[in-house]
Formats: structure tokens, sequence, C-alpha cells
């Protein structure tokens, strides 16, 4: 067979593995491996990847504010999220599954080990999922995230965030991310935004866009994600 | 090339309730989990199972491990494998580490066969965790696939005295076949991780 193997993963774009500052990401200092990635030639084990089809995402899946409410609407900001996944070449990626989670709008996450001491909103989950249309396209629906304080250095507080998880077409294309909010004060002081080299940091940073925003109903905001593309030698085996 | 590739973030420590729902009790289905397989599915049925080890050598109790494998007969459940899959079987497995008193991850799943002329059976797998900032690709090998392993191009690759990190060692504690695979993030015997 004859395909054509992933552009590798652009280390001018990504964080590295352990943060090299005296003020950085803390905890990568002990996770972060510290020995050279070994190449390796792509093979159809990274070359293909898991499968998910529009099945897999439920009615209220990509509707973060209804799929957790319990006794009415939960508090916050509405917010519509969309944008298209794209590869490096341009190409639209249809039928990605995309699995968002994030804190509710006082900056508080559902999670059992979260123990900041904002209040849970009983009609307000966190966790959802869209998949790309044949265009790349995705939407969801959610209330804006609060930003809350960790545990990195004194007065450590994240900027707002929705996180976010995508597969792409292969093993090769997984991407694990986070989309922040334009104009956000914290994020120039956010040791896991300023882990990305600098040139790339925009990249992660959704516009408002009055366009999307719903009158009566929702702000909008565009985020676009550009997943690794296809080289242009086809590799024969 | 057009576009720049999107930054990875970390997953942090609160991806559970979105990417591992069921497998930590929240109220939403998850896309997978780590029942690889089912009880009919063709094929040796193997479990594995291991660790997260950081610098210290303690446990990483809130990571997460996927893995993506063949069938039995070298399959991928993919469109761009030209020999079709093994219906039923996708070969994805997600599993966080937090649920385990031991913070181990343990998928059951079946051996994968040879899936290219000169492969070692192996399965891909990437790790995700608070304090990793992007995610890292390694591979299962299998200590009982000694002559398949002598000759795998990729294995080959790796400086002889770190090949060991990448093979499972074959325990049976569990009445099924069961494969041990410790991931250490750093240290002396810091797993191969590779730069897919």
């Amino acid at each position: 067979m004859t395909s054509t193997p992933f552009r590798p993963r652009d280390w001018s774009s990504h964080p590295s593995f352990v943060d090299p500052r005296a003020d950085g990401y803390r905890s990568s200092a002990l996770r972060g491996p510290t020995k050279p990635l070994i190449p390796i030639r792509q093979s159809l084990s990274e070359l293909t990847g898991p499968v998910y089809g529009h099945d897999s995402v439920g009615e209220l899946d990509g509707d973060l504010t209804r799929n957790g409410r319990r006794n009415g609407e939960p508090l916050g900001e509405r917010i519509v999220v969309t944008g298209r996944v794209l590869d490096e070449n341009g190409r639209p990626q249809p039928n990605t599954l995309i699995e968002i989670w994030q804190a509710n709008a006082a900056g508080r996450y559902l999670h059992k080990v979260d123990q900041h001491d904002a209040p849970i909103d009983p009609n307000f989950f966190g966790g959802g999922r869209c998949i790309t249309d044949s265009e790349g396209r995705y939407r969801f629906y959610s209330i804006k995230p609060g930003a809350y304080p960790w545990g990195n250095h004194p007065n450590a507080w994240r900027p707002n965030h929705i996180h976010f998880s995508l597969f792409g077409p292969a093993f090769a294309t997984r991407l694990v991310t986070q989309m922040y909010f334009p104009g956000d004060p914290l994020l120039a002081l956010d040791p896991i935004f300023t882990g990305i080299p600098e040139a790339a940091r925009d990249r992660l940073v959704a516009d408002f866009s009055i366009d999307v925003t719903e009158q009566d109903f929702a702000l909008g905001y565009v985020f676009d994600i550009v997943l690794r593309g296809r080289g242009t030698t086809p590799m024969e085996d | 090339m057009a576009l720049k590739q999107t930054p990875s973030q970390t997953v942090g420590p609160f991806f559970a309730y979105g990417l591992t729902p069921e497998q930590y009790g929240y109220d939403l289905t998850s896309v997978a989990d780590g029942a690889v397989r089912d009880d009919d599915t063709a094929g040796t049925h193997i479990r594995i199972e291991g660790r997260v080890l950081d610098g210290r050598g303690d446990v990483v109790s809130d990571a997460m491990i996927e893995i993506w494998q063949a069938d039995a007969q070298g399959r991928y459940a993919h469109p761009d494998d030209p020999r079709g899959s093994n219906a039923g079987f996708t070969g994805f497995g997600r599993q966080g580490t937090g649920t385990d008193l031991q913070s181990r991850f343990r998928f059951d799943t079946v051996k994968p066969g040879v899936t290219e002329d000169g492969s070692a059976p192996h399965v891909s797998l990437i790790v995700f965790a608070r304090g990793l900032p992007s995610h890292a690709y390694t591979r299962i090998y299998f200590a009982d696939e000694a002559a398949a392993n002598a000759t795998d191009p990729v294995l080959s690759q790796v400086p002889a005295e770190r090949r060991e990190t990448l093979i499972a060692q074959r325990t049976d504690t569990s009445g099924v076949p069961t494969y041990r695979f410790d991931i250490h993030l750093q240290g002396d015997n810091e797993t191969v991780f590779f730069d897919v």
C-alpha cells in the first residue's frame, strides 16, 4: 500500500516536556521525559487511528447549557464556540471527534479532586463532545468558564479556558489543548499558556465574533484548530 | 504548507468527567474505556496493566493512557488498512490512573497480530498527564515474542540498553495472560518515547 506520512510535530509550536524556566510550569519538572525522542518511520500503526462517526455524539452532548440541567438553567454567560478543524495543508478535517471539558462560571470543576471553594452549579456538568461536519466545522454551546486558583506559585490563577481533545485522521494527529478567551489579563501570567513558544501562543486564543453571537442568547467565539498534515512524499511499503 | 500546528496543552488534573467519565463515575457515556475487547472477540485474550512513575519514582495517579492496536490478525479498524477490519474490535482503549488503589491502568484486549512484514506485535500508546505539556508516544512490545522483537524495525532504532523499557513482562496473576508495562516518565529507566 501507499500512504503519505504526516509532517512531524512542530516543536516550535508545542510546549517542551520540561518547562526550563525557574518560574515555569512546576509539575513538568518531574514528569516530562528528559531523553531525546527517538524518531521512527510512520507505519500503519501511526497512520491509522480510532474512527468515530456522528453516532458517537448524543443529542445534547454539544450543548453544555442543557446536558447538565437538573432543576433550571446553569448560571453564567452563555457562549457559542465554533470553528474549523484543518490540517497544515489547509484541508478540512471532517468527522473528527472533539471532546471538551471546562470549569463552571464560578471557576469550579465538577471533578471530585477540585478543592477550590467556589460553588458547584447543580445545572452545569461541564463536559461534552461534538464532531466536525464535511467542511471540518464544529459548534457547541456552553457557559463561559471562570478563572480559578491553583498551586503552581503564590497567587497563581488559571485564565478562563476550555479543554479540547481531538483525534484527527490518525494516532499521529492526536491533540489535546486548551482554548483561551481574548483580552484575558491572566494569560501573560499563566505558565501553562506562556510555556508555548511565543509566536504560537495566539493560536490558542479564540476570537470574539458578533456574527457568531446569537441575538438574545449567547456570545460567539471562533476557534480554528490546525492538526498535522500529510507531507508531500508518499511512503512505499 | 499553509498553516501552523495548533499548540498542545496539558490534559490537566480534571480530565476525568470529560474523557473517562464512566470509569470515574460521572454521568456521561465514555467513547472508550479499558475494555477494548468483548467476550467474543477473536484472538488470544490478554490483559495489559501498569503504572506511570515520575522522576522520583512516585506513581502518577492523574495520568491518562490511550492505546491503539491491530486485531489478532494484524488488521487496524481504519479505512487506510486495505485488509479490512475485524468488525466490532475498535483497537482503541483509554484509561485514567485515578480509580485503581495502586494507580494502575488496565486494558482487557487481544494480543495484536503482525501488522506488516518484519514488525513484531505491538501496541501504540500515548501518555497524557497533568505536568505533561505535550503528550508522549511510546509502544508496548511483548516479552514472549523475543524472536520477532529481534528483527522489529522500530525496536532496532532504539539503543540496545533502552529496549527493555518497551517490553511488557508476562505475569499471569489474574487468570488471563497478563502483561506488565510500567511507564517511567524520567530517571535511569526512562521509557523510550518516540518522535512519531
